[in-house]
């Protein structure tokens, strides 16, 4: 009987494992074979010809879900446009890979990009592969804009140094690391007198360390003087020690500029420690309503690139049947937008689709980009290809986040 | 003045999640204690109870005494299905084999439960709330209170348990020597059965002490609490009840005053450090006996 069960429950075992692996290779086989082209309606024989577009995206890892929430919005972009008419009379094309989030991967992806001679790269949609990408695509001369990968690195050569020049084919549609927080302490300086200001963030993560850094920087520059500078390593969930000095040193306002499942625990235990101030965040913020109590959030203000856009919001969910999942999708619906402009003003000038001096014309393009009207901002690139736009204040007011005005 | 009450507000930081890892440690410890195993899967029980209390809180609306009682009684379950399916077996194997498959047990509860509940955190609504208290410049929490209470209490409870009753008496002798206790008349699959039951039981009540402060569940909540719970019971002396506890609050302590005076990224570093200088230096722990081999 003994054995049987042993018996059985191995049996178990292996059977879930192999159906992990079957499921696995199943949904990389048919992310690999996505090569999916963007629109019914992609007629190359057409009247005006096409135009290709390849769009990377890691549409089947774990963070699959930005990967689909950028693809969506961008492929809901160049429907609406291919449904009315395309560019220049021209249906755009696209060739969608998935990258699988990971460098190798998406390098793979481009060159098969360029095999299908495609003119123009949307993508990639995480830092580490966009980087990977734009190192290839630089070399070519290939317009490449991403929606969502922050850190200065992907335009700058040398992400250390603003001198090292940048990669003038790279654009990118979202805010980079250290712009929120330098949003944020101007903020909080201009808007709401602060005099003083502690930090809290996550060594070893980017994106927590590049906020920290510009924030403190610039409270330098404005005179508002930092009380401390509290650190915490991946995975911990207690923060009390911490919130303990702050509580103690009681600044105006604490600047988190973490991921939400992290806020919500340290905004509560900071309220345990007796800390009575408000938290400041950046857009990692975002979603933060269930992970700790309104009455504890209350008054808390992070930027975001996205305040919400009702005639977007609608046809997003018309055209995939689902509520727009995060600031990815629309931003994904803007680098789309950004782009096609672009490749509208190359086909202005009568060049082919494909040479070189087109791509070097939708690059001219891009770079001269002024006031195109997005659902994320009004956009223009500053030396370093990245956007020059203002963010949305977001408060969370009776546990709701609120937008209150664009600073 | 300020000082002190920024120190004894960090003193009782340090006893909250020291008391908590001291509830973990004591039943790595009583396993340990009777079938000379480290029970990795310890850890993931506490992750599981952590769930039962947010299903039955936040999806089935339940009252937050029912919610606990449920996962005090769904990871005894637990505890004890896990010792007869897959450690019953093993007795008599090389306790290598036992050690595999306690982690081996680990990672299927972790990836079984991201599997099913996905990877992000569940938030569990607060269900212990009460005023916080106020001794001069420091405050104390009413979770911080609640859980220092509910720790000396059981460790009063468990003293007399296995002091006082048979069953303890049973496990004591089991621990001693399992073969004599057995030519004796002792049960052994009972007094196991009734250690592995002991143990979860402690380990639920740590999740539900654990979400009053923290307040989120996730898969691999377990892992780093085990772990660190491992450490105490190592510090205090494996297989040491009051050691076990010594252990917890000692860890729970050293990590809140490194964290206090700013080195918070050193804190894992420095709990991991303790296990190997106590490797080194006194293997057998604070209060553990020193081990006699047998010749």
């Amino acid at each position: 009987m003994k054995k049987f069960v042993c018996t059985a429950l191995a049996v178990c075992m292996a059977l879930s494992l192999a159906a992990c692996g079957g499921s696995g290779s199943g949904s990389s086989a048919a992310g690999g074979s996505s090569a999916a082209t963007g629109s019914s309606a992609a007629a190359s024989t057409g009247e005006g010809g096409s135009i290709k577009v390849g769009l990377l995206a890691n549409t089947s890892d774990a963070n699959a879900n930005y990967g689909n929430a950028v693809k969506n919005g961008a492929m809901l972009y160049i429907n609406e446009v291919n449904a009315a008419g395309g560019v220049n009379g021209k249906q755009i094309e696209v060739v969608a890979y998935d990258d699988k989030g990971e460098a190798t991967e998406a390098v793979t992806a481009f060159n098969r990009l360029l095999d299908d001679g495609v003119t123009a790269v949307i993508g990639s949609v995480l830092t580490g592969t966009t980087i990977a990408v734009a190192d290839e695509s630089y070399a070519v001369g290939m317009p490449q804009i991403t929606a969502s990968a922050t850190a200065p690195g992907v335009t700058l050569l040398d992400p250390e140094d603003e001198s090292s020049g940048i990669r003038e084919n790279v654009f990118r549609a979202c805010f980079i690391d250290p712009f929120q927080g330098e949003k944020m302490a101007e903020y909080a300086f201009e808007k709401m007198g602060v005099k003083t200001a502690a930090v809290i963030f996550e060594t070893g993560n980017d994106y927590s360390e590049g906020l920290k850094n510009a924030f403190v920087e610039k409270c330098q520059e404005l005179g508002v003087t930092v009380t401390n500078e509290e650190a915490y390593s991946t995975g911990d969930v207690d923060f009390k020690a911490q919130m303990t000095n702050i509580a103690k040193s009681a600044p105006d306002v604490v600047f988190s500029p973490n991921y939400y499942e992290d806020d919500g625990k340290i905004v509560t235990q900071a309220r345990q420690a007796g800390y009575e101030g408000t938290f400041l965040g950046g857009d990692g913020w975002s979603g933060v309503g269930p992970y700790a109590s309104a009455e504890d959030l209350e008054g808390t203000v992070y930027c975001s690139a996205y305040a919400g856009d009702e005639t977007f919001e609608s046809a997003y969910e018309a055209a995939y049947g689902e509520k727009v999942p995060n600031m990815f999708a629309p931003l994904g619906y803007d680098a789309a937008k950004l782009m096609l402009a672009a490749l509208g003003a190359a086909e202005d000038q009568g060049l082919e689709a494909g040479s070189d001096e087109y791509k070097a014309a939708v690059i001219d393009a891009l770079k001269a980009t002024d006031g195109v009207e997005g659902v994320t901002g009004s956009y223009k690139f500053d030396e370093f290809n990245n956007p020059i736009k203002s963010a949305a204040m977001m408060q969370l007011q009776n546990g709701e986040e609120v937008f209150t005005e664009m600073f | 003045m300020a000082f002190l009450s920024t120190l004894f507000s960090q003193a009782i930081n340090g006893l909250q999640s020291g008391s908590i890892y001291a509830l973990v440690a004591l039943g790595y410890s009583m396993v340990y204690g009777i079938i000379m195993l480290l029970n990795f899967a310890h850890g993931d029980i506490i992750m599981v109870g952590a769930y039962v209390v947010w299903m039955a809180t936040a999806n089935f609306g339940l009252h937050p005494v029912v919610s606990i009682l449920l996962a005090v009684a769904v990871s005894t379950l637990l505890g004890v299905t896990i010792e007869k399916v897959a450690y019953a077996p093993l007795r008599s194997s090389p306790r290598l084999s036992l050690l595999i498959t306690a982690i081996g047990i680990s990672f299927l509860l972790e990836n079984g439960f991201q599997l099913i509940f996905g990877a992000g955190a569940k938030v569990v609504p607060e269900f212990l709330s009460g005023p916080s208290l106020r001794l001069g410049g420091a405050t104390v929490s009413f979770s911080a209170m609640v859980t220092l209470a509910v720790t000396v209490a059981i460790m009063i409870g468990l003293t007399l348990l296995v002091q006082k009753t048979r069953l303890g008496k049973a496990m004591r002798a089991v621990s001693e020597d399992m073969g004599a206790a057995q030519l004796m008349g002792i049960n052994l699959n009972t007094t196991i059965s009734f250690t592995f039951a002991l143990g979860s039981a402690l380990a639920a009540v740590a999740s539900v002490l654990y979400l009053s402060s923290y307040a989120q569940a996730s898969p691999t909540m377990g892992s780093m609490l085990g772990l660190k719970a491992f450490v105490a019971a190592v510090l205090g002396g494996i297989g040491s009840l009051p050691g076990a506890m010594l252990g917890g609050l000692v860890i729970g302590l050293a990590e809140a005053l490194v964290s206090a005076v700013g080195l918070s990224v050193w804190k894992d570093g420095v709990v991991f450090a303790i296990l190997i200088v106590v490797l080194l230096v006194r293997p057998s722990g604070l209060l553990g006996k020193p081990i006699k081999e047998k010749v």
